[in-house]
């Protein structure tokens, strides 16, 4: 693992490298595409982004749960949650783009099939 | 909600935007979550959640119709946690 942790700093400089608004513009808007995907989740509804992954909300019903440090029993209410269901073209591109690093790091002899290509 | 709706709310309330140009604000958005996780890297959005990317190693599974042992190969799988504003807000009402 690299590593890295990229934070809403990095998706505004990422819209004002691709669309050249202004720094303050592109962090307003960034701010807004979040706000508004947080707050259609929060009314309930589900927010499909396609070759993203859908953001789902489910229904939990009350369980009883257990404070692990005492082993006291406690009632967990009812309560909403957000599940996030990754689409497949973003599940294939993860597991391409780490199996293909994966090969070339236990491999010297493997040359990524662009290289090959180039030669 | 699905993205061509989202575009549409945020053209709406940035008349000076193209909604071309807003469709390409929300793709560079979710473009540049999906290379941060094909390299690995978090992406943590405060208020909203946290994206990683979690490894699955190899193990050996079985068919369950056949029972036969089958090896599955490692796996890299994408993960959304949701933040704390997000799991409070979805349980006010």
């Amino acid at each position: 693992m690299s590593g890295k942790t990229l934070t809403r700093a990095d998706l505004s400089e990422a819209v004002f490298r691709k669309i050249g608004l202004s720094r303050t513009e592109s962090a307003t808007l960034v701010e807004m595409v979040l706000e508004e995907v947080c707050e259609t989740i929060s009314s309930g509804e589900a927010v499909k982004i396609s070759s993203f992954g859908s953001f789902l909300v489910r229904d939990k019903n009350e369980r009883v749960g257990r404070n692990p440090k005492t082993g006291e029993e406690v009632p967990i209410s009812p309560r909403k949650v957000t599940v996030f269901k990754p689409s497949n073209v973003l599940k294939e591109r993860i597991l391409e783009a780490h199996s293909r690093k994966n090969r070339a790091d236990n491999d010297d002899t493997y040359v990524p099939a662009e290289v090959r290509a180039a030669e | 909600m699905i993205k061509s709706e989202l575009v549409q709310v945020i053209a709406n309330r940035n008349p000076h935007l193209y909604q071309r140009d807003v469709e390409m604000i929300v793709n560079a958005i979710f473009d540049e979550i999906t290379e941060a996780l094909c390299e690995s890297n978090r992406v943590e959005l405060r208020g909203f959640g946290a994206f990683s990317v979690k490894n699955r190693p190899p193990r050996t599974g079985r068919n369950p119709r056949t029972g036969e042992a089958v090896e599955v190969s490692e796996k890299w799988v994408p993960f959304f946690k949701p933040g704390k504003e997000l799991r409070e807000r979805l349980n006010e009402a």
